[in-house]
């Protein structure tokens, strides 16, 4: 009797403390997050994503026709010197707008990979090295690149007059008169493109240049529609954010992805540049990828500094809408310093896992590989890494490259 | 009853063991840089004491990833606007060792020791430090202004 008594009391008493433990346990397990993990987190929703800026340098950007017209120039192979590639060969519509090539293959092949194109209009810069300064002047140079279109700007001004002149002349006004212009000439071809590009006066040279700006306006019109997808993390941040609890399913993370997200955000240091909506600062660091054995010197941001400043296409050039107080990049810029040397734009890691091979010119063909370099930061082979070594589990890694898919889902 | 009180000390052992978990956790977790008021003031003596400077944005917030017009005000310690000042500016992300995304400049004198400084651009949260040398008739000093993001 006694017994039993005890017993019932210390059943009351264990079930009395379990329930209390439970409690305490769901507490606590609850906020997985610290306040600034949050914080952080909300920071790189999709929905933190501010609306496109106006682009005052192209008065066209947000004109229906001219995005209408742009479309149909982006996938037009007319536009090339073999009339085999369009922007569309190498920026895939059916798979993120790139290739899934190491470097690109246009009329030749490059050496450098193809960049996606979702969420482009927000960049700053263009290319991987920031080469241009604007969408529109970005889409003019692989047109004329010899291993991309391969074509030039007196044959492109030919060529949409005698193909869109009605549309061009609707969104554009009138077309100059090309009678007495050479089939091709730029200032940028070979020796018998030049050549024909100095026997033209300068009017003819700035009306060929006004088409060929306005081809470059056109396409970046289209290419401001190109927005970034909701992804499985942008549900599950928004979950976080609003408080209201995942299903399980669709918007839950697995343990092992939340450990990704903790580390990406905390300890691997990866939000330090890919931060924000898009995860990316738009800078240029140098993060000691290798370079590919057999391609020319690459130098990157360095060398793409003189390049921006020399094209006539930029924003201080002639071809430019509305007023210098837009070239705020360009006159900013920063020109010189090592830390310019093999300096490369942050990719958007935004669909990147459905997208190898990695880094400007393909050097990682899986996402293991990435995290592994990003582990280990070998020494850069010229200028100085911004990176250093982390100590990252096998299950880090793993983590890591689980998290990163949530952003391609 | 002796049982209860086992029942009731072991509660009392796993609430403390439980607390002393809390309060590890919360220890280590990482924390946003926490720098001392005067650290983050918007004015300040310069380093030397040559001059007392005053930082802060041309419209009165800091926009992440935007570039911006800051005000620098510099005075001398009795108070006169300082004139004609050569002003040259660095900095960077000391915590992530990297160094501006822009390059800003004085671009405008606006009177009253006030210079407009174009271009400044912060990239990501975290601490910022711009650094000025400034030189001017009084002589040439350096300041620094920490901004947290």
């Amino acid at each position: 009797m006694w017994c039993s008594e005890r017993w019932s009391k210390l059943n009351r008493f264990s079930r009395l403390f379990a329930l209390l433990a439970m409690a305490v346990l769901a507490g606590c397990g609850k906020p997985e997050f610290s306040d600034a993990e949050r914080k952080t987190i909300a920071s790189l929703a999709l929905s933190a994503l501010p609306p496109l800026k106006d682009d005052t340098t192209n008065r066209f950007a947000d004109v229906p026709a001219a995005a209408a017209l742009g479309a149909t120039l982006f996938f037009d192979a007319g536009l090339s010197g073999d009339g085999k590639v369009s922007c569309s060969t190498c920026h895939k519509i059916d798979r993120q707008f790139q290739d899934d090539l190491p470097r690109a293959v246009g009329v030749g092949r490059t050496n450098r990979r193809t960049m996606p194109l979702a969420g482009v209009a927000h960049d700053s810069w263009f290319f991987w090295d920031g080469r241009r300064d604007s969408l529109w002047a970005q889409a003019l140079a692989p047109l004329e690149n010899p291993l991309e279109q391969a074509g030039n700007r007196a044959a492109y001004a030919h060529y949409i007059k005698a193909r869109f002149g009605e549309r061009y002349e609707r969104i554009f006004g009138p077309l100059p008169d090309l009678s007495n212009v050479p089939a091709n000439a730029s200032p940028l071809g070979g020796d018998a493109e030049k050549a024909a590009w100095s026997t033209m006066t300068d009017a003819q040279a700035e009306d060929v240049n006004r088409v060929f700006a306005n081809i470059g306006k056109a396409i970046a019109a289209f290419e401001r529609s190109i927005a970034p997808q909701q992804t499985r993390f942008d549900r599950f941040a928004a979950a976080l954010d609003t408080g209201i609890q995942a299903l399980p399913g669709d918007d839950a993370l697995s343990s092992e992805e939340i450990l990704g997200l903790k580390l990406f955000i905390g300890k691997a240091n990866c939000v330090t540049c890919h931060s924000g909506p898009r995860f990316t600062d738009g800078g240029f660091h140098n993060t000691g990828v290798p370079p590919v054995k057999g391609l020319p010197p690459d130098r990157g941001r360095i060398d793409a500094v003189r390049q921006v400043e020399a094209d006539p296409f930029n924003c201080f050039g002639a071809f430019r809408d509305g007023d210098a107080s837009a070239c705020g990049e360009l006159r900013f810029m920063v020109k010189a310093g090592p830390e310019l040397v093999r300096a490369y734009k942050t990719p958007s890691l935004r669909g990147a896992a459905t997208r190898a091979p990695y880094m400007h010119a393909g050097q990682f063909s899986s996402l293991e590989e990435v995290v592994a370099h990003y582990s280990k930061a070998p020494a850069s082979v010229e200028g100085v890494s911004e990176i250093h070594p982390l100590q990252l589990s096998d299950r880090d890694h793993a983590a890591l490259v689980a998290f990163l898919k949530t952003l391609a889902e | 009853m002796a049982s209860l009180w086992r029942y009731v000390l072991a509660g009392v052992g796993l609430a403390a063991l439980l607390a002393g978990i809390l309060a590890a956790v919360h220890l280590t977790a990482p924390q946003a840089p926490r720098l001392a008021g005067s650290e983050i003031a918007r004015s300040k003596e310069t380093a030397n004491g040559l001059f007392v400077a005053s930082f802060e944005p041309e419209r009165g917030v800091v926009r992440q990833g935007e570039l911006q017009s800051w005000l620098l005000t510099l005075k001398t310690n009795a108070g006169t606007p300082v004139e004609g000042a050569a002003i040259t500016i660095s900095g960077g992300m000391p915590q992530h060792r990297h160094g501006l995304p822009t390059s800003p400049h004085a671009t405008d004198y606006l009177g009253q020791g006030r210079y407009r400084i174009g271009g400044v651009k912060f990239t990501m949260s975290g601490l910022w430090q711009l650094h000025f040398a400034i030189s001017a008739a009084a002589g040439s000093d350096t300041v620094v202004f920490n901004v947290v993001l």
